[in-house]
Parts: structure tokens; C-alpha cells; sequence
């Protein structure tokens, strides 16, 4: 990867060139970066949604005391939360951005985690035991003419004080996680949601500057826990991309069928959690029931059930077991046969289609402009599956079709996940007779050093396209790691969706937003 | 006070006994009335069959204590099937997933919320010791940092069975509390309870000594 540096003056109209006249209006990722010496700044990845063809923009600012760059959130509405991200992170002021606090830290939190000189000590930032107090006033900064910043305390109030303010989690059922939303309402409808993250934010990213590669693997699983297979893919990918290592087609064909098991566990799980949500036990157990079946098949070959540790460097961990296909072919047998069984109970079910019609829509642009992937993107008609628009593993080899539906409401997205169900076992069958024979793994250097320079790589997890971001200093561990986090885009659109709704619908539209809040925060 | 029993698994079968048996002689120590004995544990043992938990699953470990609530592993045989939304509805909290510098504060006051008897049960390396993110700028190395913790179960996440274990584990220890005369072996005001239980790998249970049984 070789982003193109764009001095702060051109940028802003440059970007808009990309935006207008390239059809740039998809941006994949934007990573906060520090350069040490060569200062702060940003990587920008962009692709058009026709063509997917990709471009990478960079764009820095030596300015460490008071680094000021120009927004991109009127042009990718996504780009808003994923700026705070920076701010937070980086302590990069994104001028003429309308809402610039921190994203996951608190907000009494000093210094900025990922800059290279940030001091870890606890006694800087202990463990504070005191509630954090809801700001809902920002800063604006303004840049006068010698370039200097000045600082006016405009009273920009998120939520102003003759609103009724409700609010959810940040330990609620339906938030599924720990999220946090202050609602503020009229009446039953929703008026203004404001989202506070960072719940779970464990600061992964900072973990892995430490860590060697091999260490790192472990902790992707632990991210989307129910998209531990594609995580995994995703950074072994990347690895053995940047090392030019060659992975046997007997890794690919396993690490496919076992990225297919994940996304139907994952699915499996969401028509649970949705059901659960709206009020139906039996399709929550019905889901689960079936769900066992395939972390019996994952324990059998990997050892794990929720998180399997199973995609290393070169390959995978362990060969599959004898009875594996056998095992593999029964249980697409039976589940099968199960899902008109979910759709009796729960989908056709009068109650469901009338809380689901309808209901939070997103149209196309907006999926597209706020970056939502995976079921989500889907059901507002984006054909934007990673395993077709960039082909990774043998999905070009395999046939199958990219689940579309047109609404883009939460029935929409409850039936993408329902048909990709059938999709997966489709793939799976096409695929789990001819397993090739061949090493499980090939052989790599004890010690995994990256050459210098930038990787990426992208799966599409059971929510979304899930990205890494590598910039290597041939060290032994990372300079920069990024993870595309597949529900950060989902709940900035929240903000979207929500407004006009009634309150009774956010259960709804969470629910088939179908986001995992430790990916969110990483 | 007795030692505790659990129907289907032999009390000897279980690990930590001593710090169970330290408890009973603490309680034993002053006499109790015959009568007020037998309520106490009249109240105990309904107590340990209805131990209702406050959902408090912050990640990964969470999802598995919610297959811990589905059919194949159906938590409800015990008694633990219900779970509260509300800290005042609660008997205990189950700490599911890792716990981070801004959850802190939350965690806390949802425990000090909650009426007593009250306990912990800490799920997963995550709440035990801070697990894979020890070294993390933003994570607690351990939730018996900021409130007590009566069972750990360790695990990344634990298995459904050895939650199970942790919970009947956690049974016990309520089967000898103490309410009428005397004193209580939970803290004293202020005092933080230092004599957690501590879950190694659940024990394997024999099936033929306990057809015999
Ligand atoms: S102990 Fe492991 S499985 Fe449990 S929350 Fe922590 S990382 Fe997740």
C-alpha cells in the first residue's frame, strides 16, 4: 500500500474531487496515525462502491502541540465518529467538525493513548472511581490567521435542557452489550441520540505495538467474538501477504469452510438475540439448540467453542479431524430442515412482521455513506461483500449468491441473515468433499518479522467487512496495527436511523443492526 | 452449621473444601439455639435454590453464560434461571467479561445498588485478573479490586459446566450463612470478604459411585 501525501491546503478540495468526479463515496477505513519525528496524521482508505476500485490518501501535520487537520464528515457521514476516534486517540483537532469529544475514553482522561510518547503509568490515569460526568458541551477551536490555535468555548449543547433525556445502558439487555445512548425524547419519538462508547474498550491496538505477531493473534479473537474465525483470516492474511508466504490450498479450503460454520453461528445467535429481544423465547432456544451443533463440530477440530484460536501464520493449528466432512454434511442436513422451523415460529409470525416492517429504515446512500457493510448494507440493496468485491480464499472458486433485499428496514435485514444461512450451507457443500490433500500448514520462520511498509487486508466477518491495517518497521512487532471495526459504522448511522422514531423501535433496530459492542470499542 | 450438601455431587468431590470448613467453624464457634438453627437453614436452603443474577455480560464470557440459559445446558435444573435486569431485584452478580477503567464506576455502584445478602461471582480471566489485556491502559486487573468476589471461575471464557460448577460452588456457601443470633461470616461493615472460593477445573464425576449412592 502507497497512500498519496496531500498538503493540508488542497486537501479538503481534493477530497471532494475524489468524492464528485472519482465516485469515491464508500471510505473504507481511516487510520489515526503518529510518525514519531515526521509528525501526526491520517490514512484515508477510499473506494468506489461500482467499480471497487481503491484509493489511499494520506495526509500529516509536524504541529504536535496543537494538531489541526481539516474533516471529511460532510462528505462520509461515517467519517464523524471515526474522527473522534483519531481525536481521541491522537489528540488531532478535525476543524469545522460538529461534535469533537472523545469517543471511548473519558472524558477526564489525560494524554492520548496511541501517540508513541503517551506515558502508561497508573499514576497518571488510575483506575477513577467516581461517576464521569456527561459533557455536552464541546470546544471549538478556531485557527486564526498565524496559524495559531485559538480556543473559544462555544456552547454547542448536544442535548439542550428542555428535552426529556432517557437513558439506556450502558448495562441493558437490549443494547445487547455495553453501550451507551442518552435519548432525548418528545413524547414517544425519538428527537436526538447521542451514543457514548468505550465501555469495553480494551486498547488493543496499543497492546499490539508490545506484542509479537503470534501474540497478537490471540486477541482478534476476543474482538467480534462471533466473527473469531474471519478475525483471525483477516490478520494471518495480512501477515503472510507482507511475508510472501504461500498457504497450502488445503488452509484455504478449511479456513473457508470454517469462516462459513462462524458466519451461521453468528447468524444463529442474531435471530436468538433478535427474537429474544421482540419478545419470543422459543426461536431464542430454538437458535441456540442449533447453535451447539456447530461449536461441537468447532471443539471437535480446534478445542475451543467460543473462541478457537485456530488460523496461525502459514496455515492453521491443527488438522481436521477424520470425522470432520462426515460431521459437517449431517449438521447442513439438519439445519436445513430448521430453518422453516425458525420461520413458523418467529418470522411469519404476525407480531414480528409488524414490529419489523417498515420499521428504521436506511436507504442505499446512507448505508453507503455511513460505511454500514454486511447484512446491513445488504439489505438497502449494497452489494457489499467482501467475498465478491475482493475475492480472498476460494470464494472465487465457489458459487454462490450475494444476498440483496431492496427496504433496507429491520425486516429486510432479519431475512439477509436468515438467507445467508442458506448461502454459507451452500458454499460448505460445494466445497467440503474436495478438500485437497496437503499440509495444514506451512513451515515459517520462528521469529515472524514484516518487511517495511503498509499491508492491509479485508474479510467480511459475520457483520461486515473486517479490516487490518499493518505499518511494520521490520521489527518483530507492529508499529501500527488497525482493526476495521465492522459496528462502528452501524451505530453512527444509529443516529440516522432513529431520528423521528418511537422509542419502542430502538429495540427493534439494535437488534438487527446486529452489532458486538468489543468490536465497536476494541 | 453443617457442611453443605449438593445433591448429585458428593461433597468430597469438591475442591476448596478448607476454605469452606474455615467458614463453618468460624459460625460454629458460638452456639445457636435449636430452633433458630433449623430456620436458618430452612432460609438457606431456599436461598440456594433460587440465586437470581443480574445480567452483567460485558463480553465474550457473556455469550457463553447465555448459552448457559439455552436448552443443552438450561441453568434453570439449579435454580439460577432467573436473571434480573435490576441490581435490586438481584442475589448476585455475575461479572461476565472484562472490566475497563470506564466500566469501573458502573460495576460499582450497580454492586452497591444491589440489597444485601449479595454476592459475586467473577467469570473468565477477563474478571479475575484482567486476562489477556493485563497490560492494557484501560483495563482492571481484577474485579475483587473494587468489590468482594465470593467464586472465581477461571477460563477464557470458562466452559458452560464449569459455570455451572462455579454457581453450585456459590450454593454452598450460602447454605451456611447465618441470620438469627450469632454471627454471620459476611463482612462485617466495611470489611471486604477475603475468603473467596477459588474454581480450579471442574471435578470429574464419577457416574458409578453415584448410582450406588
Ligand atoms: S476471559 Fe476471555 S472470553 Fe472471557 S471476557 Fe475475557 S477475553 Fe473474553
Amino acid at each position: 500500500m502507497n497512500p498519496i501525501f496531500i498538503d493540508i491546503k488542497e486537501f479538503p478540495q481534493r477530497m471532494q474531487e475524489y468524492k464528485d468526479l472519482k465516485g469515491m463515496d464508500f471510505l473504507r477505513e481511516l487510520i489515526g496515525m503518529d510518525w514519531g519525528e515526521e509528525g501526526l496524521g491520517v490514512i484515508y482508505i477510499l473506494e468506489n462502491s461500482d467499480t471497487h476500485e481503491n484509493l489511499e490518501i494520506a495526509i500529516k501535520t509536524t504541529d504536535r502541540e496543537h494538531p489541526t487537520l481539516p474533516t471529511v464528515c460532510h462528505l462520509w457521514s461515517v467519517a464523524e465518529l471515526y474522527e473522534r476516534e483519531v481525536y481521541d486517540f491522537f489528540g488531532i483537532h478535525f476543524t469545522d467538525h460538529p461534535d469533537m469529544r472523545r469517543l471511548f475514553l473519558r472524558n477526564d482522561w489525560v494524554g492520548y493513548p496511541l501517540r508513541k510518547d503517551y506515558d502508561e503509568s497508573e499514576a497518571i490515569n488510575p483506575v477513577r472511581m467516581e461517576s464521569e460526568i456527561t459533557e455536552d458541551v464541546q470546544r471549538e477551536y478556531e485557527i486564526k490567521e498565524e496559524a495559531e490555535l485559538k480556543k473559544i468555548n462555544a456552547q454547542t449543547n448536544r442535548i439542550s435542557g428542555d428535552q426529556y433525556v432517557i437513558n439506556i445502558g450502558p448495562q441493558h439487555p437490549a443494547t445487547h452489550g455495553v453501550l451507551r445512548f442518552r435519548l432525548a425524547l418528545e413524547g414517544e419519538e425519538i428527537r436526538k441520540i447521542d451514543i457514548h462508547c468505550g465501555y469495553i474498550h480494551r486498547g488493543i491496538e496499543k497492546m499490539s505495538e508490545k506484542l509479537t505477531y503470534p501474540q497478537i493473534l490471540g486477541l482478534t479473537d476476543r474482538l467480534d467474538y462471533l466473527s473469531a474465525h474471519q478475525n483471525r483470516h483477516a490478520l494471518c492474511m495480512c501477515i503472510e501477504k507482507a511475508m510472501g508466504i504461500e498457504v497450502t490450498d488445503r488452509t484455504q479450503y478449511i479456513r473457508t469452510i470454517m469462516d462459513e460454520l462462524q458466519r451461521i453461528d453468528s447468524h444463529l445467535l442474531f435471530l436468538s438475540c433478535a427474537a429474544m429481544d421482540l419478545g419470543a423465547i422459543t426461536a431464542f432456544i430454538y437458535g441456540f439448540r442449533d447453535r451447539e451443533k456447530i461449536l461441537d463440530i468447532f471443539e471437535e477440530v480446534t478445542g475451543g467453542r467460543l473462541i478457537q484460536n485456530y488460523n496461525t501464520i502459514g496455515g492453521v493449528q491443527a488438522d481436521i479431524t477424520p470425522g470432520f466432512a462426515k460431521k459437517v454434511k449431517e449438521y447442513c442436513e439438519y439445519q436445513k430442515s430448521k430453518i422453516k422451523e425458525y420461520n413458523d415460529v418467529f418470522t411469519n409470525n404476525i407480531i414480528t412482521q409488524l414490529r419489523m416492517k417498515g420499521v428504521g429504515r436506511i436507504t442505499l446512500d446512507d448505508a453507503i455513506s455511513y460505511g454500514c457493510t454486511g447484512g446491513t448494507g445488504r439489505a438497502s440493496g449494497w452489494a457489499c461483500d467482501v467475498r465478491k468485491r475482493h475475492p480472498y480464499a476460494i470464494y472465487d472458486k465457489v458459487e454462490f449468491k450475494e444476498i440483496i433485499y431492496k427496504r433496507g428496514d429491520c425486516y429486510d435485514r432479519f431475512k439477509v441473515r436468515i438467507d445467508e444461512i442458506k448461502e454459507s450451507i451452500h458454499i460448505i457443500e460445494q466445497i467440503i468433499d474436495n478438500i485437497p490433500e496437503g499440509d495444514y500448514k506451512v513451515k515459517t520462520k520462528p521469529i515472524i518479522r514484516i518487511p517495511e511498509g503498509q499491508y492491509t487486508a479485508a474479510v467480511e466477518g459475520s457483520r461486515g467487512e473486517f479490516g487490518v491495517f499493518i505499518e511494520s518497521h521490520g521489527e518483530k512487532s507492529p508499529y501500527r496495527i488497525k482493526f476495521r471495526p465492522m459496528g462502528l459504522p452501524l451505530i453512527a448511522a444509529m443516529h440516522k436511523i432513529l431520528k423521528g422514531t418511537k422509542i419502542a423501535d430502538l429495540i427493534a433496530i439494535g437488534a438487527t443492526l446486529d452489532y458486538v459492542i468489543p468490536d465497536i470499542d476494541r | 452449621m453443617k457442611k453443605p450438601n449438593i445433591k448429585s455431587i458428593p461433597y468430597e468431590e469438591f475442591k476448596d473444601n478448607e476454605t469452606l470448613e474455615a467458614l463453618i467453624k468460624e459460625i460454629n464457634s458460638e452456639r445457636t439455639n435449636v430452633v433458630v438453627g433449623a430456620l436458618d437453614d430452612l432460609i438457606n436452603w431456599g436461598r440456594s435454590n433460587s440465586m437470581w443474577s443480574l445480567t452483567f455480560a460485558t463480553s465474550c464470557c457473556g455469550i457463553e453464560f447465555m448459552s448457559l440459559g439455552a436448552a443443552r445446558y438450561d441453568f434453570a435444573r439449579f435454580g439460577f434461571e432467573v436473571t434480573r435486569n435490576s441490581p435490586r431485584q438481584a442475589d448476585l452478580i455475575m461479572v461476565a467479561g472484562t472490566i475497563t477503567h470506564k466500566m469501573a464506576p458502573v460495576l460499582k455502584r450497580l454492586y452497591d445498588q444491589m440489597a444485601d445478602p449479595k454476592y459475586v461471582v467473577a467469570v473468565g480471566g477477563c474478571a479475575i485478573s484482567g486476562g489477556p489485556f493485563k497490560s492494557s491502559y484501560h483495563v482492571l486487573n481484577g474485579v475483587d479490586k473494587i468489590i468482594p468476589v465470593d467464586v472465581y471461575i477461571p477460563g477464557c471464557p470458562p466452559r458452560p459446566e464449569a459455570i455451572l460448577y462455579g454457581m453450585m460452588q456459590l450454593q454452598r456457601k450460602v447454605k451456611i450463612e447465618k441470620f438469627f443470633g450469632g454471627k454471620n461470616h459476611r463482612a462485617k461493615k466495611g470489611e471486604m470478604n477475603n475468603d473467596p472460593i477459588i474454581v480450579t477445573n471442574a471435578p470429574i464425576i464419577d457416574n458409578e459411585k453415584l448410582s450406588k449412592e
